[in-house]
C-alpha cells in the first residue's frame, strides 16, 4: 500500500485536535465556484487560516438539503461547465495542501459516475471520504463496500429527529466522524445556532466513540466557540461561502474569507 | 387479505388493504419490500431529518388502512364529495374510428376534474388522523395544487403550495384558484423554476417543519413510503374500471391504457390488473418533440436509472448524473422522472412504456372532441394517442377487435389555452378583442 497522503483522514485530524484540547474547525466550499482554480485557492485560504478539514461540495442540480446560499454557488458552478471530474483536481489541491478533503455530494453524481470508479479515483487523488446528505445506510451497502475497499471515510448525517436505534445504526456505519445536523432544517447561517444541537451531541456520544461534527447555521466565532463547547467538531458552510458569492474580486474575497476562517479559528479555540 | 378484483365487490371499496398487500403477495410485481424496494428501485433516499417522519407516515397509513373507520370515511368522502366511483364509458363513434372498442374510465368527471382528488383526499384525512394541521404541496400544471387547496378547505388544514415560478406564470388561473380556496402559493425562483424545483423547495420545507407538517405530494413516486402510499389511495382508478369492465362486456379488457409522467394515474390504473396477466398494460409518457431531439419528458424510454427527489428510478439526467430539464407540451407530465413502482414494471416487462409526441397527443385531443364531444386534458391525450397506436397491433395479435381501457385522467379546461394555440384557435381578433 502507498504511504498515505499527509492528513488524508478526517479522524486523524479530528484526534489532533482533541489533544490540543479543542475542536476541529470543518469548513465547505462547493468545488467549481465561482470557478475550478479559485475554489481551489479559496479551499487553500482556509487551511491556511487554520481549518483543519476541508469539505469540498459537488455542485448538483437538486440540493434539497441546502438553503438558497450554497444552492446559488452551486447553480454558478454548473452553468460555468463544472464536470464531475473537477472534484477530483480539487481534492488533489487540498490534500497537498495538508488537509484532509472530504467531499459533500448527494448520491446521484455518485451513483451515474459508478460508485466503485468514484472511490478508486477519489482515494487515488487523496481524498479522506465522502459526506452524504441523502444517503442513509440503509441504502449505503454499495457506497460502504468500495470504501472499505480504498480505506475511505463516510460521513452520515443525524439530526434531532433521529430516534436513539436510528443513531446507533447511523453512526455505526460512519468513519471519521458523525455530522450532527443542529437543527431541523437546511443549510445556511443562524442568529442561533439550534438548542437541540446539544442534547443531539450527548445522545450520540452515547451511541459512539467516533467524533461528532456539528453543523448547520454556524457562522460566527462566537457561534463556533459555543459549539466547540460540546461538540468534537464544527462546520461551517453557508458564512463561507457567502464570503464569496457578496465579492466579485477574487483577491477581495479571499481576504474576506481569510479574515472570516481566523475569526472561527480562534472560536473552536476559546474554550 | 382477500383479493379485490371479484366484479361488484370492488367498485364502493376502493381502499380496503393495507400497503403492498393486495392478496397476491406470490406476485414479483406485488411490491415494495418492508424498505420501498419495487426490485432495484424505490428505497429512501433523503435527508436523516426526514427519516422519522417517513417512518411514522408509513406506520400510521398501515394503521389506518386496517381501519374500518378509516376506510370508511375515505368511502364517504369519495362518494358524497368527490363524485365516485367515475363512470366507465363505452366511446362508440371514437371506437368505429380506432378499430378497438375504447372504453374510457371517466376520471375527468370527478370534483376537481381529475383522479388527483383521491390521492389528495386520501392525505389530509391521514393528516388529521396524524394530528397534523399544515400541508405543503408542490404543483406543475397547477391541478395538484388546485386538488390540495380543495381537500385542506373541505378538512380545514393549512394549505401551502410551492410553484415554480415559469409554471405560475404558464398557469394563472390555476394560482388563482388555488388562493380562490385558501391556499397560500409560492412561485419558486431556484433552478429551472418548473415542478422539479417546487419539489425541492417543498422538500426543503418539510425538513424544517416536519414536526408540524404533512408533505402531500402529488404523485407515485418520491422516497417510501410514498410511493405505495399515492398508489393506495388512487387504486380505486383500476379496482372500479375492472369491476365495470366485467359487468359491461363480462370479460376483462385486452389491454390498459394510462399516461405516465410521475404515475400516479397510471399506476392507479394499472395496480388491480397487475395479476392479470392476459391485460396487456401500456404506459404513455411525454415525447415532446420527440425523445431523438432531446426534448421529451419520457424518463422510461429515453431515461437513465439514478436518484432524484428521493427514490431509485428512471430519470433523465446527464453524463454527469445532473438532472436535465423536461419538455412535454402538457405541464402535468412534465416532470424528468417517474415514480420507482413504474420502473419495476417496465424492467420486468410487466408493463409496457412507450413515448407519444406533442403532435400525437393533440390529434388524439381534437380526435376526442370531435368523436365524443369530451375535451380531455393533455395528460390523458397521450393515453387515447397510445390507445390508437397500440390497437391495430392488438387487433393483429388477437385477431379480434381488442377492448382497450383508457384512464381518461383528467378534462381540459386547464388547457385550453394551449389547445387553442396549438390549433390556432385564440388567434382571431375577435377572440382577443
Amino acid at each position: 500500500m502507498a504511504e498515505p497522503v499527509v492528513g488524508r483522514r478526517a479522524g486523524s485530524a479530528f484526534d489532533s485536535a482533541r489533544e490540543q484540547g479543542r475542536a476541529a474547525l470543518v469548513g465547505y466550499l462547493p468545488a467549481g465556484f465561482p470557478t475550478v482554480a479559485e475554489a481551489i485557492e479559496g479551499c487553500r485560504v482556509l487551511v491556511d487560516s487554520g481549518v483543519d478539514v476541508i469539505e469540498i461540495g459537488l455542485p448538483y442540480s437538486d440540493p434539497v438539503m441546502d438553503g438558497p446560499v450554497i444552492q446559488r454557488a452551486a447553480e454558478r458552478a454548473l452553468a460555468g461547465g463544472f464536470r464531475v471530474a473537477d472534484v477530483f483536481r480539487t481534492v488533489e489541491a487540498v490534500a497537498a495542501a495538508g488537509a484532509p478533503a472530504l467531499v459533500m455530494t448527494y448520491w446521484n453524481p455518485v451513483e451515474r459516475y459508478g460508485v466503485p470508479a468514484f472511490a478508486r479515483d477519489l482515494a487515488a487523488a487523496g481524498g479522506a471520504g465522502l459526506i452524504t446528505p441523502d444517503l442513509i445506510p440503509e441504502e449505503a451497502g454499495e457506497w460502504v463496500a468500495a470504501a472499505e475497499e480504498h480505506d475511505l471515510d463516510r460521513v452520515f448525517l443525524v439530526a434531532p429527529s433521529s430516534t436513539a436505534q436510528r443513531i446507533a445504526t447511523t453512526t455505526a456505519a460512519c468513519r471519521g466522524f458523525v455530522y450532527a445536523a443542529s437543527v431541523m432544517g437546511v443549510t445556511g447561517a443562524r442568529e442561533q445556532t439550534g438548542q437541540a444541537a446539544p442534547a443531539l451531541v450527548e445522545r450520540v456520544r452515547r451511541a459512539t466513540t467516533v467524533p461528532v461534527g456539528v453543523g448547520l447555521g454556524v457562522s460566527t466565532g462566537a457561534q463556533a466557540a459555543e459549539v466547540a463547547g460540546y461538540a468534537d467538531g464544527v462546520i461551517v458552510g453557508s458564512a463561507l461561502v457567502r464570503c464569496l458569492l457578496d465579492e466579485a474580486d477574487p483577491a477581495a474575497a479571499r481576504r474576506r474569507l481569510g479574515a472570516l476562517t481566523t475569526e472561527l479559528a480562534a472560536g473552536v479555540r476559546k474554550r | 387479505m382477500a383479493p379485490q378484483h371479484g366484479p361488484g365487490e370492488s367498485g364502493h371499496h376502493p381502499n380496503t388493504s393495507p400497503p403492498g398487500a393486495s392478496g397476491h403477495a406470490d406476485d414479483p410485481h406485488d411490491g415494495p419490500d418492508a424498505a420501498g424496494h419495487f426490485g432495484r428501485f424505490g428505497g429512501r433516499f433523503m435527508p436523516e431529518a426526514l427519516t422519522a417522519a417517513l417512518d411514522e407516515l408509513g406506520a400510521e397509513l398501515a394503521k389506518a388502512m386496517d381501519d374500518p373507520s378509516f376506510v370508511a370515511e375515505f368511502d364517504r368522502m369519495l362518494r358524497e364529495y368527490a363524485n365516485l366511483p367515475s363512470p366507465l364509458y363505452a366511446a362508440r363513434r371514437l371506437s368505429a374510428q380506432a378499430g378497438a372498442r375504447i372504453l374510457l374510465k371517466r376520471e375527468d368527471l370527478n370534483h376537481t376534474g381529475a383522479h388527483k382528488i383521491r390521492n389528495v383526499l386520501g392525505q389530509a384525512l391521514l393528516v388529521k388522523r396524524m394530528g397534523k394541521r399544515r400541508v405543503i404541496a408542490e404543483t406543475g400544471a397547477g391541478q395538484h395544487g388546485v386538488a390540495t387547496a380543495t381537500a385542506c378547505a373541505y378538512l380545514d388544514l393549512d394549505c401551502v403550495v410551492y410553484m415554480g415560478a415559469e409554471d405560475t406564470r404558464r398557469q394563472a388561473l390555476n394560482v388563482a384558484r388555488m388562493r380562490m380556496l385558501g391556499a397560500e402559493v409560492v412561485p419558486v425562483e431556484t433552478g429551472s423554476r418548473t415542478l422539479k424545483d417546487a419539489i425541492n423547495e417543498a422538500l426543503r420545507d418539510w425538513v424544517a417543519n416536519v414536526d408540524t407538517t404533512h408533505y402531500l405530494l402529488g404523485t407515485a413516486a418520491g422516497p417510501h413510503p410514498f410511493p405505495v402510499l399515492v398508489r393506495e389511495f388512487v387504486r380505486g382508478i383500476g379496482d372500479e374500471a375492472r369491476a365495470q369492465t366485467l359487468e359491461l362486456t363480462g370479460t376483462l379488457p385486452d389491454a390498459v391504457a394510462a399516461c405516465v409522467g410521475g404515475g400516479s394515474n397510471a399506476i392507479g390504473a394499472f395496480h388491480a390488473f397487475v395479476p392479470d396477466t392476459d391485460v396487456a398494460l401500456y404506459g404513455f409518457e411525454a415525447g415532446g418533440d420527440g425523445v431523438e431531439t432531446g426534448r421529451h419528458a419520457a424518463s422510461i424510454t429515453g431515461g437513465a436509472v439514478g436518484v432524484l427527489h428521493g427514490a431509485r428510478t428512471f430519470l433523465l439526467q446527464d453524463a454527469d448524473g445532473q438532472t436535465v430539464e423536461s419538455h412535454s407540451i402538457s405541464a402535468g407530465l412534465d416532470y424528468p422522472a417517474v415514480g420507482p413502482e413504474h420502473a419495476w414494471l417496465a424492467e420486468t416487462g410487466r408493463a409496457s412504456y412507450q413515448p407519444v409526441t406533442d403532435a400525437e397527443a393533440m390529434a388524439a385531443f381534437q380526435l376526442l372532441c370531435r368523436t365524443e364531444g369530451i375535451i380531455p386534458a393533455i395528460e390523458s391525450a397521450h393515453a387515447l394517442a397510445g390507445a390508437l397506436r397500440v390497437a391495430p397491433q392488438l387487433a393483429a395479435e388477437l385477431g379480434r377487435e381488442p377492448t382497450i381501457l383508457v384512464n381518461l385522467s383528467g378534462r381540459g379546461d386547464k388547457d385550453m389555452e394551449t389547445a387553442g394555440t396549438w390549433f390556432g384557435l385564440l388567434d382571431g381578433a375577435e377572440v382577443r378583442s
